[in-house]
């Protein structure tokens, strides 16, 4: 048991099955599905709550996620909340007990198209960031929400998304990296 | 506003075990790492597919039984506005490509030391604000677009949902060992 929790890879399919299972679990005991976007809309309500609550209040899309109504309870740290926390956690021990860690500020293949400049691919990193999130609550969902938890339950609108996140996530690492790019992942 | 501020411990305590699972998982099937992501949408590892597709069956042989058996009553089905899904997605790929990581995987990459994580979750919270500040335009304009409610492959259908999850069940088992015998024979050569 400590081998195979040490070890530093396990097959996709081993991953894959446990996530598989831990949505059973979140299911069943918890009536939830995986989902983590959500969480970054609650990060900035509380951000921006801290100095403009009026503003927060007012408006539309964060009173919808951390407002409480008579009927439902919105707290601002909930369940979804909790799991993002803890994911950076789970990562850390995973990597600690199997020596995986790593330092990287700047990916290879980065460098190898872009350079090695860390202003740069933090830059980057912060555009992507946006853009990433923007789309998750354009589309109602991520890689968690939609792609699994909304995959497998059968849901048009996760497939629909599911399929223009790959479409446009080949094509714009084509873009960027070219076929060459491949030679350095 | 903000009242209450924490949900009870109970739930915070399920979500926090969850989240550490979930990590954990990730952390070690390799897909907290920028290599790994950028070489599934490169079409060079398929980590990513793998892991997701695994994970879409097996929920789903799992939750669909589960309803079957009368355990569970509700589901979490986010509703078909198809517009807004698209659009979403194809925002998000190009986000995703430029980041290199998903929400959650961004954050868990953070645990295992990827510093370039950082100010991707920043730009995270920033892009909710800003999606927050565009929502009234974006309900009034998009959201209204193509909605079909909660709808599944099953309930548009009218089909049993079984007949989808036999679908994805043989064509992910026939895919990955397809792609598994030719990445082997890639090697070799």
């Amino acid at each position: 048991m400590l081998a195979l929790l040490r070890k530093p890879r396990w097959s996709p399919y081993v991953v894959g099955t446990g996530i598989g299972v831990l949505s059973w679990a979140t299911f069943y005991f918890m009536s939830k599905a995986l989902g983590t976007s959500t969480t970054m809309v609650n990060c900035a309500a509380g951000i921006e709550g801290l100095v403009a609550q009026g503003h927060v209040e007012a408006n539309a899309y964060f009173a919808k996620a951390v407002v409480s109504t008579a009927d439902k309870a919105r707290p601002l740290i909930e369940w979804q909340f909790a799991l993002v926390a803890m994911l950076a956690v789970g990562a850390f021990i995973a990597a600690k007990l199997s020596g995986s860690a790593i330092r990287e500020s700047v990916p290879s293949l980065w460098a190898w198209r872009f350079g090695p400049s860390k202003l740069k691919r933090y830059t980057f990193a912060f555009i992507g960031g946006i853009v990433l999130l923007f789309g998750a609550r354009l589309a109602d969902g991520c890689t968690s929400g939609h792609a699994i938890s909304g995959g497998l339950q059968l849901a048009i609108s996760s497939w629909t998304f599911t399929i223009a996140m790959f479409a446009s996530g080949i094509a714009t690492a084509f873009l960027m990296y070219g076929k060459a790019g491949r030679q350095h992942v | 506003m903000f009242n209450p501020i924490f949900a009870d411990p109970k739930t915070l305590i399920m979500g926090a075990i969850t989240g550490l699972i979930f990590g954990f998982l990730l952390q070690k099937g390799g897909v907290t790492r920028f290599n790994v992501i950028l070489g599934q949408f490169l079409l060079k590892d398929h980590t990513v597919a793998k892991t997701m597709g695994t994970a879409i069956v097996v929920g789903a042989i799992g939750i669909y039984a589960m309803v079957a058996m009368g355990m569970i009553s509700v589901m979490h089905i986010k509703p078909a506005l198809l517009v807004a899904n698209a659009v979403g997605g194809l925002i998000f790929g190009v986000g995703m490509v430029v980041l290199g990581y998903c929400p959650g995987t961004g954050v868990a990459a953070i645990g295992e030391g990827s510093r370039h994580a950082i100010p991707g979750v920043i730009g995270m919270i920033v892009g909710a604000a800003l999606y927050a500040e565009a929502y009234p335009w974006i309900a009034k304009n998009i959201l209204n677009l193509a909605d079909y409610g909660k709808a599944t492959l099953a309930t548009a259908t009218g089909l049993s949902p079984w007949w989808f999850i036999a679908g994805l069940a043989i064509a992910a088992s026939a895919g990955y060992y397809a792609l598994e015998r030719w990445e082997r024979g890639h090697k070799a050569t």
